[in-house]
């Protein structure tokens, strides 16, 4: 197996992950796909790691998945609090930026 | 200071401090009768310093650097003293002291604050008056010159709440800033050219022959412009009338005895300097002599009382011009004093009339001799004077005027000026016999004034005489001219007596059949019309001032303003346009990102080498 597999993996993986973003309307469906598109940089950063010998990538891929887990948390927190305020999670909905 | 200087100085001084007194502390101004009382006692005073500088011949010429330039002051400031500017301290502070205490009667119903306005502008207005009189350069009479435009322009405008009054107002001060604009831009001229404004030091120059400038004529034309807008001369008379809006004794002061007679004071202080411009001094002569007859043609068909005696003002300001320009300006000034005396005596009659029945017109007063038996006495006694009846004071002023304008061969003018004879005795004695004699209309009891009118009236009336008694003692003055001249002007103005009665006391000349005869009946037609005049002004007024303005208008609402509202709506447009974009959508955002980044990788990859 060469590199240029994992990284069309990656690219793969991270292009799912954007298309859920954009489409998916609910606040969850988007949190799932950036999570794909984090792990998508993840399997970059191993497999260079892996490749090029150099362990930095490994810690680097370790950093990411405690902060993704951080991000899920606050990010799922939110979430659940615009629910109890406005009793949807639809990202349509909630346009109070718009100008 | 030299006592010479000290008294004209109070003069001066003592209306300006009452004028002070009463603009700067408002209590006192709103004391309404107390403030007249100050004013009252600062005229009566400074009429008691005139009355010492003038008998004791003070002659006095005195100046201070006001404007410092290199090499000497470019302008000074001071006080000129002769026989002319005493004898003119005397009447402006005489007529300015009886008027004050006349209004205190006449203007009785006024609130307190407005009473205390009227005589804080009445304070300044003998401050003005006086430092005009007393001016020794150009620019401090030039100064003085607009003082006294402003506070006419304020009493005339004195009821502003009544919108012919405030009209009237703004009427004068235009048509009178006409005249001014002139004289402004000619004292420049003139001091270009000599590099000095002083009277005394030009005169010198003028006797040495040394001040052959280029274009002295226009210079002095410019000059006696000024005098045609204040002195109400033709063209520019048509704002005199229009100013008895004021309170009569305001007409008295200003528009009849002092600042009206500014313009011939101005051309009799520079008469040396006139006199090297024959040319000019032969045009104020032509267009005094023309005002006297067409302003009294005006008079003889007006019914409103002030106006009659507006016409007849402007009229008899034309004989005092005629004069001057006829080169004897002793006539015309001696005609100033005197008319300065009847004519404040005559409006301050007209106003007890008008204070007695409440109207002013003529044809709606009559048999007031028996219930106003004094004023009925002093009013003729006025109007005697001022058609010419010896002898009374008119008659050896309008006597000398005559004289040296026959002398001075100006044969159209002199015709001119006796017609005028006929016809002033003719339209003063229509309205004494209208008003005082015949049946009586005025509704209600007409009853005479209190004493502090009446004061003024007997003291007016008895000067008339007196001036007049001293005058034929004196032998009238230098001017005599012909043996036949005072025989043919009383003639003249007993005829005009003689139709005035025939035509509105007796009843024997229907005066509507009288006006339909040929002659009579064209400038009857024009006359009514003020022909046209005034009409011509507000056509041009609205040709010309309005059109011009609405053009300015334009430029600023579509140009100017135009330009600056383009730009603000395009950038309203355009932020509206752009606002559009922030959807809040967050997804939204996540497309521009995603895409942005899809460019730049392509980009990246292809374009940049």
């Amino acid at each position: 197996m060469n590199l240029n597999a994992y990284l069309t993996l990656a690219a793969l993986v991270f292009a799912i992950g954007l298309f859920g973003v954009l489409t998916r309307r609910n606040a969850v469906g988007i949190l799932l796909g950036i999570e794909l598109m984090l792990n998508a940089v993840n399997i970059n950063l191993v497999a260079f790691a892996r490749f090029h010998g150099d362990l930095a990538g490994v810690i680097f891929a370790l950093f990411t998945i405690a902060i993704t887990v951080a991000e899920v948390a606050v990010g799922l927190a939110i979430v659940i609090v615009i629910f109890r305020v406005r009793r949807t999670v639809e990202a349509d909905r909630l346009d109070l930026l718009r100008g | 200071m030299d006592g010479a200087l000290s008294l004209p100085l109070l003069v001066l001084g003592l209306p300006f401090a009452a004028f002070l007194a009463l603009a700067l502390v408002a209590p006192l101004r709103r004391a309404g009768r107390l403030a007249g009382g100050v004013s009252i006692a600062a005229s009566g005073a400074a009429l008691l310093c005139a009355l010492v500088v003038w008998s004791d011949g003070t002659r006095a010429d005195a100046t201070w650097a006001w404007i410092p330039a290199d090499g000497g002051p470019m302008a000074t400031v001071g006080l000129l003293v002769d026989p002319l500017s005493s004898a003119m301290l005397v009447l402006v502070t005489l007529v300015s002291l009886l008027v004050q205490v006349y209004s205190l009667a006449y203007l009785h119903d006024e609130r307190a604050p407005s009473l205390g306005r009227y005589y804080t502008y009445q304070s300044l207005f003998a401050f003005s008056m006086l430092g005009l009189v007393l001016a020794p350069t150009f620019i401090q009479m030039f100064v003085f010159w607009e003082l006294v435009g402003l506070c006419s322009y304020l009493l005339i405008g004195y009821w502003y709440e009544r919108p012919s009054a405030a009209n009237a107002a703004v009427k004068a001060f235009w048509i009178t800033k006409l005249g001014d604009l002139g004289f402004i831009v000619g004292i420049v001229m003139l001091w270009s050219a000599t590099g000095t404004f002083e009277f005394q030091a030009l005169f010198a120059r003028a006797q040495e022959h040394a001040l052959a400038i280029e274009g002295l004529g226009t210079i002095m034309f410019l000059i006696y412009l000024g005098a045609v807008g204040k002195s109400a001369q033709f063209p520019l008379h048509v704002w005199l009338p229009d100013a008895m809006e004021g309170p009569t004794p305001v007409s008295a002061l200003i528009h009849a005895a002092t600042m009206v007679t500014a313009g011939v004071f101005l051309v009799t202080r520079v008469q040396p300097l006139f006199v090297l411009v024959p040319d000019v001094l032969a045009l104020v002569g032509a267009v005094g002599a023309f005002t006297a007859l067409l302003a009294a043609s005006m008079a003889c068909v007006e019914s409103d009382i002030k106006r009659v005696l507006a016409y007849s003002t402007v009229s008899q300001l034309g004989y005092m011009m005629a004069a001057a320009g006829a080169g004897a300006p002793y006539a015309s000034f001696l005609h100033l004093l005197t008319h300065g005396v009847f004519k404040a005596l005559l409006f301050l009659g007209a106003g007890a009339v008008i204070h007695a029945v409440g109207t002013n017109d003529i044809f709606r007063m009559g048999g007031l001799f028996r219930a106003l038996p004094q004023t009925g006495i002093v009013f003729i006694v006025g109007t005697l004077a001022l058609a010419g009846v010896p002898p009374l004071a008119g008659f050896f002023s309008k006597e000398a005027i005559l004289a040296g304008v026959w002398e001075a061969d100006m044969t159209w003018s002199f015709a001119m000026l006796a017609l005028t004879v006929f016809l002033t005795a003719f339209y003063m004695f229509r309205v004494v016999f209208l008003a005082f004699f015949g049946r009586a209309h005025a509704a209600g009891h007409p009853h005479e004034p209190p004493w502090a009118m009446r004061g003024p009236l007997w003291l007016l009336a008895a000067l008339t005489v007196l001036i007049g008694l001293r005058l034929g003692l004196a032998g009238g003055g230098e001017h005599h001219g012909p043996a036949w001249l005072a025989p043919v002007s009383v003639a003249l103005a007993a005829g005009g007596i003689a139709l005035a009665w025939a035509t509105y006391q007796r009843g024997v000349v229907d005066p509507a059949r009288l006006s339909a005869v040929f002659p009579v009946s064209a400038i009857d037609f024009l006359a009514r019309r003020r022909y046209g005049l005034d009409a011509l002004y507000a056509g041009l007024y609205r040709g010309f001032i309005l059109g011009f303005s609405r053009l300015i208008g334009w430029i600023d609402r579509y140009l100017v303003d135009g330009l600056l509202n383009f730009v603000s709506a395009w950038t309203l447009r355009g932020g509206d346009l752009l606002r559009r974009t922030q959807s809040g959508r967050p997804q939204d955002y996540v497309y521009g990102v995603a895409f942005g980044v899809l460019f730049l990788l392509v980009w990246a990859q292809w374009w940049s080498r």
